[in-house]
Order: structure tokens, then C-alpha cells, then sequence
């Protein structure tokens, strides 16, 4: 007789009859037992069909199986047990996430606003402090929302009228974590008002987050597994990655974006990393688009937004399209929402995320409203669940109910803050080009986007990050590099413009000569 | 006759039968076990549900039709990821759809007398009037500031994540002052978050990993299944306590515990304990709380201490901190997180302001970083620590909520009792743990969901059965009294009083 098992090829001789069979059966076990530990990291991957052809010969030689005996069972219990019993037990273990999240924050942008936290220029008490050009945020019309807030915030947290309970009810008890329907409503006209009433948004379709931040996780935890990924154009807002990937476990595949294009995405370089992440064996589950973008400030247009539907249609994957910026466009063109596309086709709504928030268009980052719009049930549902561990406060809530209803108020803020927007941001371009600093052309968003390649000393990161070094140390502003924004090209910088004021442009642009000045005798 | 079995390709000859029918059919045993278990911790019960077992099916059959369908665009459902597809399917809890119930039938006085009265969601609305006094009287100047012009800069602009440090300062002089002074709370070891539940999960981040566990010791708090595994991939074991001990956590059992899952392979990196506990109302003696620093520190584990009604004490029993054994002695204090927040004793769960109070400088700053994701809004930050700088109203405060919580405990404990339900010994939280398992039939889970969803659909109130606190009893039941006034009381115990009425006679 003779009998062929699975790894007789391996194991041959009289014993082989056993050996054959135990091995095979044995590494199962192992896989098993491996699958099951890891499983809760990812999903699992498909486990061993069922059919005849799978159960033929494993293919795994020995010293692979050798090697996952080592790494399932070994270190594990080792380890503790040695320990454990005397007592003197090392540091308590931290969770390798925590290790890792401990270390982010090291990049030059948070090294940066660290710096200014710590030596803020200010007129009067430390002229001679740094400028902060690095945080985004929108000083320029806080005046109309403090103005607002002074008339009206104390009536509109405790609300008017008799019934007293109800009133402390609204703000001190439960609500959904999820946020209140009024507030929705209310932000819902809000995003339609900075949208030019070209789109209308649906509040039942509505998720409010504590910021835009949690709200891209949230996306994120919903659309991809631990191990998926995203493909995001760069540059991109920098503290992206980290914020997207500490807990998700979701990789970012880069798609480089190029100077000569004005950093517009190309879908050719969509689809080359796509296809370059699915050879690597990544699985891509989505692209995650920032329109207007930080930091260039340019607007996706309408061709272009249906070529990258197109393509998530045909790769079958998901859209996240981040318009925190939408109501911060300054320029003649025209901001389109990629629920105005949406709206338009009736079928395949599914895949199209949107994520928005207060912060920006509103200039209340303090409050720490953010919007999930989602067009897929599935999503919603999980997000109104995970709401749980970001959610508004209920007094913040209310006061955003009646400022966002008091449509007077948003129209003129709107308004108003677009001019001086681009006011300064003209003056601040202008500024810039003095000094021959050229910036990509923007029409949206906080930032000049500058290009200042030609005052590194080598043309890598390396001479960016030098250049970025002087700024800070020697010039005393805090500009963000692009390297930090995973620009493709060394030398470019972002500047936040709207912490200024208009007196402020030539005390920068004066600190930016003295850099410019020594890095060209240098050169 | 010639017979043909799955591996007759592979193995051949006389034997080839037995063994080519064999080895299959093992293969199928560990790939059914695999998927068993799988789908167990999936979280998501009823099997015939296309997340567990057929989601390898189906994305094997997405990625070859992919291709092919795409050009026409009509592609099948979008895949969404593991964790979203089993949120999305309805709560299965029943702790959760009583909630949802109430939401859509709220029993009102006058407006809806037939409504479902809620003693499912844990709220304190005894002290209301307290705060909205404070607050009408105070919002104004708290916001504005003593200044005629608002600042809007410590409100609007963006402030650091894990909270303003007036506001830790202000909490972490509640805190001492709720657990009686008796201890001092460093505020540069506070992180605050947006509301104890985000504290609870950033903790499980920073603990353990995917795949690790913590121990906690049954009955607990419906929401830790959510707030620890959904997201972190953290794992709960059981510590089990029984009735016997009025519940109390015990050392065999902690052994137990921790002995079983280590042999299971599964590695444990902490205990979490509510003290006063949830939903019993039970505290940990001061004896526990070192034997609990000695274990922790002898298997080189944490410990999560949730003690987030601290303040809401109305029996005669002293409530001691885990801050206070670290004070006082030098126990390794790297390993103890404390966990508080102003949703239970200052009533304000709208507020959504959530402590992380730990020792462990590593875990402080990965909490900083995360804190990002669940910040409290600055206005409220603001407000809340004009509220709890206010020393003279804290004091009034917590004097007459735990008066008033005192007060209505007894009136509902000893209405209960007249119906012949006794209820744990209890001195803290807002909840009765009602002993019901002579009213249910079969003594099983089973027979206490019966009875349970006579209590939501026949009488009308929304209680949580024990099992949805993980209790190994059944016939337990979880009854917050805290939403209640004394003159709901004789209603809720009528209603109650049919239901036991119903039971009895059916017995």
C-alpha cells in the first residue's frame, strides 16, 4: 500500500505516514490558534476554504511553521511567569498604541507650536516673542461672534420662557450623543448658507462630533479595518496621519501631488498608488479629499470631482470628502460640494462621506462642533453609536442653536469674513512676493502656500527643515513645512494668515527678509 | 466499487479511504471551531447575520465580481468595515432597547400618564433645582467674566485638548471635596475628556492591546461592553460575584479570574472596578483596596478605579479613594487610574465632562494626544469652573444631594420590601439591585427577560435586568430611583406591585 498524505513530499520514510498527517493538522491547530489571537486586530483573513483543492499539500515548509510556533505561542507566556511570582515586577506594561501615540508629535509642526505656546509674540509684553503662523485658526472675525455671544449667549443656554425644569432638563441631563435635531437643523442651513443654497443637507443624515477630528476617525473606524488604507493627496494638513492612524490601525498611501499642477490631484497618480497599494497587498478602502485643501487653498472643480467619483466607482471604494474649508473660499471661483454631485445621481450615494465642522468656517474651534453627512444608512448608524465618545456638550449645543437660527447674523458673518479673508490674504501674498516668495494660486482656507525653495541650501528636506529652523529660531515665526504636510517637493511652506492683523504683515515679511536676505549671500 | 473521497487525489491505496475521508473532515472541525469563535466575540449574537460567518464569502465574491460589474456601474452594496456593519445591525441588548423605548414613549405626568417611566437610564435629577438656580444666577458673569466684554479668546479659539487648567484645577478641588477631603488631587495629573465614557475607552487604549483583557467583577455597568471592546479590541472577563457576598468582589474570585484566562492564553492587563460600584451600590473596603494594589502589583497589572460616584454617598459607610491609599503609602502608583466625572455627582451628564486621573506619566501623555478626539467645549469648561470654584454653593450641594438621595433610597427601598423584594445592601449611586428571582419562571436569563419585558410592555417601566449587567443570578434587576420625585414613587409601585401580582398568580 501507499499512502500519500499532504506532506509526504516532505517527510518521507516509514514514519512519514504519521508525520505527514500530524504535521499538517498540527499547523492548523497553530494557524488556529494564531487566527484567534490576532483576529480581533483584523478581520480575519479568509480561513482555509473548505474545498479539496485547499487542503492539498500546505504549502508552508517547515521552518515557516517553525516560525509561527515561535511567534503564537513562545514570548507570551514566558515572559509573565517569570516575572509575576517575585514581585518586583518591571514598569508596568503600557499598551504598544500608547507607546506609539506617546511618541507622535515630534514633527516639526507640533515641535513648532510647542515653541510659541511657550514664547508667544505679543505687541506690548514680548514683542520679540514668536509669530504663530502655524496654527489654523481664524482670528479675523471673532469680533462678530463675540459681539453676538455678548447679546445673546446667556439667554440662549438657559433658553426664555416659564417652564424652569424643562430649561435645565435641555442642558444638564442625557442627550442624544449624537447631537440634538435642533442643532442639526441648524447646522444643516448653515453648511447650505456657506454653500451658496447651491446644496441642501439632510439633518437626518447628520452625526455631530466633539471637532472634525473625531469625526475622520469615526469615518475611518467605520469604512476600513485595521490594516486597510486610505489614499490621500498630498500635501495634506499636517497631524493628519497621526490623528487617522494612532487608534484605527488604517494606513495612508500618499498620492504626490506636484507643483506643475498647482497640487491638483491627478487621477493617473490616484491610480497609480492604488495600484501600487494593492501590489503591495494593501487593501485600499477609500480616498479621503480636503476641499477647499489645506494647505493649498485650491478648489477641487466640477470635472474633477466626477472623475474621482468615477474612480471610487470603479474600484468599488469610499469617498471622504473633508469641506471644513467650504465657507472660507475667497476667490471667483466657485466652491462645489460633493453633495451637489451626490444630490444630482440618485443611485450608488453610498460611498460619499462628508465631514465638516465649526471651526473653521465659523471661527469657533473652542467649541468643538464637527459634522459627519453620510448617504449610507449603515455608516450613520454606526456613527451615531461611536458619537458616544465624542460628544458636544449640551449648554455649547444650544448656544449654537440660536446662532446658527439667527440667520441675520450668519449671513453677515459669512460675508464679512470672506472679504477679510481675502483682504489679508492678498496683503499677505503680496507681502511674500516683495521678497520674491512666490504661493501656489489659492482661492480658499487660512494659508498661503509658499514657495521658498529657493532659499534652502540643499534641495531636500533636510534644507527645508534647516530653513524652517532659522524661521523659528532666528526669524521667530512658526510656519509650518511641507514636509510635515508630506509635500512631495522640498521648500514649500504653509502660513496661516488669519491670526493676523493687517499691521502685523510687515513685521513678518520684515522677519522673513532678514532670513531670505542671509540665505541668498549665503548662497 | 470504487469510492471517491475529497483527498483521493492525494492520498491513494487501500488506506486512502479512511485517511482521505479522515483528514478533511478534521480540517472542517478546526475551521468550524475557528469560525465559531470568531463570531462569538463578533459581539453580534444571531448567527444567521451576514457579519460573522459569511463576510469572508461574501468579499471573496465582491473582489472576482468586482471587476466585471464596475464598467457598468452597477456595483452591489459598498463593503463597510467589520466594526461599522455589527454597530449598524439593532441594538440586541436589552438594557438598550428599553432606552430606546422610553425615547419613543416617555411617560409624562400630565401629557402622557400611560407613557414607559424610565429607572433604566442612570441620571440624577434630585438636584436640579440647585443647579439651575446656580446657573441663571451665575451663567452671565461666569461666560462674560467680571469684565464688561466677553473674552473671546478663552472661549472661540482653539485651547489645549485635554482641558483648560483653571478647569483642572477647579475639578480636581471637586474631587478631594467630594471624597471628603481626605485626599489631594494633583491637577497636572488630570486629563479631561468629553464625558467618563471616552475616559473609560482612552484608558483601554492606552492599557491594553488588541486582543488583551481586563478583568471586572460582575454585575457592572451595561455601557463598559461598549465603551471598552468596540473600538480598543479589548477584551472583559468576568470576575463573578455573588448575592452570598452582597455582591462584593472576592479574592477567590479574582484568582480565579485572572487563573482561567491565563490559561486560555489571554493576557490580562488590568482590572476595572466601579467603586462605589454600578450597579449595586456597594463600597470597596479599605482592606480590598490593598489587596487589590498587592495583586495588581504581584501580576504586574492595572487598575482602573471608576469612581465616578464618589459623591453620591447616602449611607453611613466611608467611601475610600485609591488616591488616598497612594497618598499615604508608597504603593507603586504607576499602575492605578482613576476615573471620575461630573455626569453623576454634580448631575450634569450633559455637560459631557469626563476625568482620567492617573499617576503613570506615559499613559498621561498618550491620553493628552487622544484627548484630541473627545475634548469638552470651552464655553462649558469656562462654566464649569466658575460652578465648582463656587466653594459655598459645592458645599450646599453636595450636603443636600446626599440628602436627598438618602431620602428617596429609603422611601423606594422599604416600598419595595412591602412587595416582598428585597434589594442588595447598598450606600451609594442611584440605584436599587432588586432581588426579584422568586418572581420569575424558569429561573434562567430566559425567565428574567420574561419578566423584564412585562416591566417595559405591560407596566410600563423600563428596569435593566441583570443580565445586561452580566450578573451569573438571574432574577436581579437594576431600578435607578435618581430620575424620580416622592409622589412618582406610589405609581411606579403600583405598577410594580401588578406584575409581582401576575407572576404570583401564575405560580
Amino acid at each position: 500500500m501507499r499512502v500519500i498524505v499532504p506532506l509526504q513530499g516532505v517527510v518521507q520514510g516509514k514514519v512519514g505516514l504519521f508525520w505527514g498527517s500530524v504535521i499538517p493538522c498540527a499547523l492548523f491547530y497553530f494557524l488556529q490558534l494564531y487566527l484567534k489571537r490576532r483576529h480581533r486586530s483584523q478581520p480575519p483573513s479568509p480561513p482555509p476554504a473548505p474545498s479539496p483543492e485547499a487542503t492539498s499539500p500546505p504549502p508552508s515548509p517547515l521552518n515557516s511553521s517553525e516560525k509561527l510556533h515561535e511567534v503564537s505561542v513562545l514570548p507570551r507566556t514566558l515572559s509573565r511567569i517569570l516575572l509575576s511570582p517575585r514581585g518586583v515586577s518591571g514598569p508596568v506594561y503600557v499598551s504598544s498604541r500608547a507607546n506609539s501615540i506617546a511618541k507622535t508629535g515630534d514633527s516639526p509642526y507640533y515641535v513648532g507650536l510647542k515653541k510659541v505656546d511657550e514664547d508667544l509674540c505679543h505687541e506690548i509684553d514680548n514683542p520679540n516673542g514668536v509669530i504663530q503662523l502655524g496654527l489654523a485658526e481664524n482670528k479675523l472675525s471673532l469680533d462678530l461672534v463675540q459681539d453676538w455671544l455678548e447679546k445673546n449667549a446667556t439667554g440662549t443656554i438657559l433658553g426664555e420662557g416659564n417652564c424652569r425644569e424643562l430649561n435645565i432638563s435641555r442642558i444638564a441631563a442625557y442627550q442624544p450623543f449624537d447631537g440634538l435635531m435642533r442643532l442639526k437643523v441648524a447646522v444643516a442651513g448653515f453648511m447650505s448658507q456657506v454653500m451658496e443654497e447651491s446644496v441642501f443637507f439632510n439633518p437626518s443624515q447628520m452625526v455631530l462630533t466633539s471637532g472634525a477630528t473625531p469625526a475622520i476617525e469615526i469615518l475611518s473606524f467605520c469604512l476600513a479595518d485595521n490594516g486597510n488604507a486610505f489614499l490621500v493627496p498630498t500635501p495634506h494638513s499636517p497631524g493628519f496621519n497621526d490623528d487617522l492612524r494612532c487608534r484605527t490601525g488604517v494606513e495612508i498611501v500618499p498620492v504626490p501631488c506636484r507643483s506643475t499642477d498647482n497640487f491638483n490631484i491627478s487621477i493617473t497618480a490616484l491610480d497609480r498608488a492604488f495600484n501600487q497599494a494593492k501590489k503591495r497587498g494593501q487593501k485600499v478602502r477609500g480616498i479621503i479629499i480636503t476641499n477647499p485643501s489645506n494647505p493649498v487653498g485650491n478648489l477641487l472643480n466640477r470635472e474633477t470631482l466626477y472623475s474621482l467619483l468615477d474612480f471610487a466607482r470603479e474600484k468599488n471604494i469610499h469617498i471622504i470628502s473633508n469641506e471644513i474649508f467650504a465657507g472660507s473660499a475667497f476667490g471667483n471661483e466657485e466652491f462645489v460640494s460633493m453633495a451637489e454631485l451626490t444630490e444630482a445621481e440618485d443611485h450608488d450615494r453610498d460611498r460619499i462621506h462628508i465631514v465638516y465642522g465649526l471651526s473653521k468656517d465659523l471661527s469657533v474651534p473652542g467649541f468643538r462642533v464637527g459634522v459627519i453627512y453620510s448617504y449610507n444608512e449603515n455608516v450613520l448608524a454606526a456613527s451615531r453609536k461611536l458619537a458616544r465618545f465624542s460628544s458636544i456638550s449640551a449648554p455649547t449645543q444650544q448656544l449654537l442653536i440660536s446662532m446658527l437660527s439667527d440667520s441675520r447674523f450668519t449671513h453677515k458673518f459669512i460675508g464679512i469674513n470672506k472679504l477679510r479673508l481675502q483682504k489679508l490674504h492678498n496683503l499677505f501674498v503680496a507681502g511674500l512676493k516683495q521678497l520674491g516668495i512666490e504661493c501656489a494660486r489659492s482661492s480658499g482656507g487660512f494659508y498661503c502656500w509658499a514657495d521658498m525653495s529657493s532659499l534652502i541650501r540643499s534641495y531636500s528636506e533636510k534644507g527645508e527643515l534647516e530653513l524652517w529652523d532659522r524661521l523659528l529660531n532666528v526669524a521667530k515665526i512658526n510656519v509650518t513645512p511641507g514636509s510635515s504636510c508630506h509635500c512631495i517637493e522640498p521648500g514649500w511652506f504653509r502660513f496661516c494668515f488669519t491670526t493676523l492683523t493687517e499691521k502685523d504683515i510687515p513685521v513678518v515679511v520684515e522677519r522673513i527678509r532678514r532670513i531670505s536676505e542671509a540665505a541668498k549671500s549665503h548662497a | 466499487m470504487r469510492l471517491i473521497v475529497p483527498l483521493q487525489g492525494v492520498v491513494q491505496g487501500r488506506g486512502g479511504l479512511l485517511l482521505g475521508s479522515l483528514i478533511p473532515c478534521a480540517l472542517f472541525y478546526f475551521l468550524q471551531l475557528y469560525l465559531k469563535r470568531n463570531r462569538s466575540s463578533d459581539s453580534s449574537v444571531d448567527p444567521p447575520s451576514p457579519t460573522g460567518s459569511s463576510s469572508n464569502l461574501t468579499e471573496l465574491q465582491r473582489s472576482s465580481s468586482r471587476s466585471h460589474l464596475s464598467r457598468d456601474g452597477s456595483i452591489g452594496r459598498i463593503r463597510v468595515s467589520s466594526l461599522a456593519s455589527s454597530l449598524a445591525e439593532p441594538n440586541d441588548s436589552p438594557y438598550y432597547i428599553g432606552l430606546e423605548k422610553v425615547s419613543e414613549d416617555p411617560y409624562d405626568r400630565f401629557n402622557n400618564p400611560n407613557g414607559i417611566i424610565q429607572l433604566g437610564l442612570s441620571e440624577n435629577k434630585l438636584s436640579f433645582d440647585l443647579i439651575e438656580k446656580w446657573i441663571s444666577e451665575n451663567l452671565n458673569q461666569s461666560l462674560i467674566g467680571n469684565d464688561v466684554t466677553l473674552n473671546i479668546n478663552a472661549i472661540a479659539t482653539y485651547q489645549p485638548c485635554d482641558g483648560l487648567k483653571e478647569c483642572k484645577e477647579a475639578v480636581s478641588n471637586f474631587m478631594s471635596q467630594m471624597m471628603g477631603g481626605s485626599v489631594n488631587f494633583d491637577p497636572s495629573n488630570i486629563v479631561l475628556t468629553s464625558g467618563a465614557t471616552s475616559a473609560i475607552e482612552m484608558l483601554s487604549f492606552c492599557l491594553a492591546d488588541q486582543g488583551n483583557a481586563l478583568l471586572v467583577p460582575t454585575p457592572y455597568y451595561p455601557g463598559f461592553d461598549r465603551d471598552v471592546r468596540w473600538r480598543t479590541g479589548v477584551d472583559l472577563i468576568p470576575i463573578h460575584c455573588r448575592s452570598a457576598d452582597n455582591f462584593s468582589l472576592t479574592i477567590t474570585a479574582l484568582e480565579q479570574a485572572f487563573t482561567q484566562a491565563r490559561k486560555q492564553g489571554v493576557k490580562v492587563r488590568g482590572i476595572l472596578i466601579s467603586n462605589p460600584s454600578n450597579p449595586v451600590g456597594s463600597l470597596l473596603s479599605r482592606r480590598m483596596l490593598y489587596y487589590l494594589l498587592e495583586f495588581a502589583r504581584e501580576k504586574n497589572i492595572h487598575i482602573i478605579s471608576d469612581e465616578i460616584f464618589a459623591g453620591s454617598i447616602y449611607g453611613s459607610e466611608k467611601f475610600v479613594s485609591f488616591a488616598e491609599i497612594l497618598d499615604s503609602e508608597d504603593f507603586d502608583k504607576d499602575r492605578v487610574h482613576i476615573i471620575y466625572g461630573l455626569s453623576k455627582d454634580l448631575s450634569l451628564p450633559g455637560f459631557r465632562v469626563g476625568v482620567i486621573y492617573s499617576f503613570n506619566n506615559n499613559i498621561l501623555s498618550a491620553a493628552k494626544k487622544l484627548s484630541r478626539f473627545s475634548s469638552v467645549s470651552a464655553p462649558v469648561q469656562q462654566l464649569v469652573t466658575s460652578m465648582l470654584s463656587d466653594e459655598r454653593f459645592i458645599l450646599e450641594y453636595i450636603e443636600i444631594n446626599k440628602n436627598r438621595i438618602r431620602q428617596i433610597h429609603d422611601e423606594f427601598e422599604a416600598r419595595l420590601s412591602q412587595l416582598g423584594i428585597e434589594c442588595a445592601r447598598s450606600s451609594a449611586g442611584f440605584y436599587c439591585w432588586a432581588d426579584m428571582s422568586g418572581l420569575i419562571q424558569p429561573h434562567s436569563e430566559k425567565g428574567e427577560l420574561d419578566l423584564w419585558d412585562k416591566f417595559l410592555n405591560l407596566a410600563k417601566i423600563n428596569i435593566t435586568p441583570g443580565s445586561a449587567c452580566h450578573c451569573i443570578e438571574p432574577g436581579w434587576f437594576r431600578i435607578c430611583f435618581t430620575t424620580l420625585t416622592l409622589e412618582d414613587i406610589p405609581l411606579i409601585i403600583e405598577r410594580i406591585r401588578k406584575v409581582v401580582e401576575t407572576c404570583k398568580s401564575s405560580a
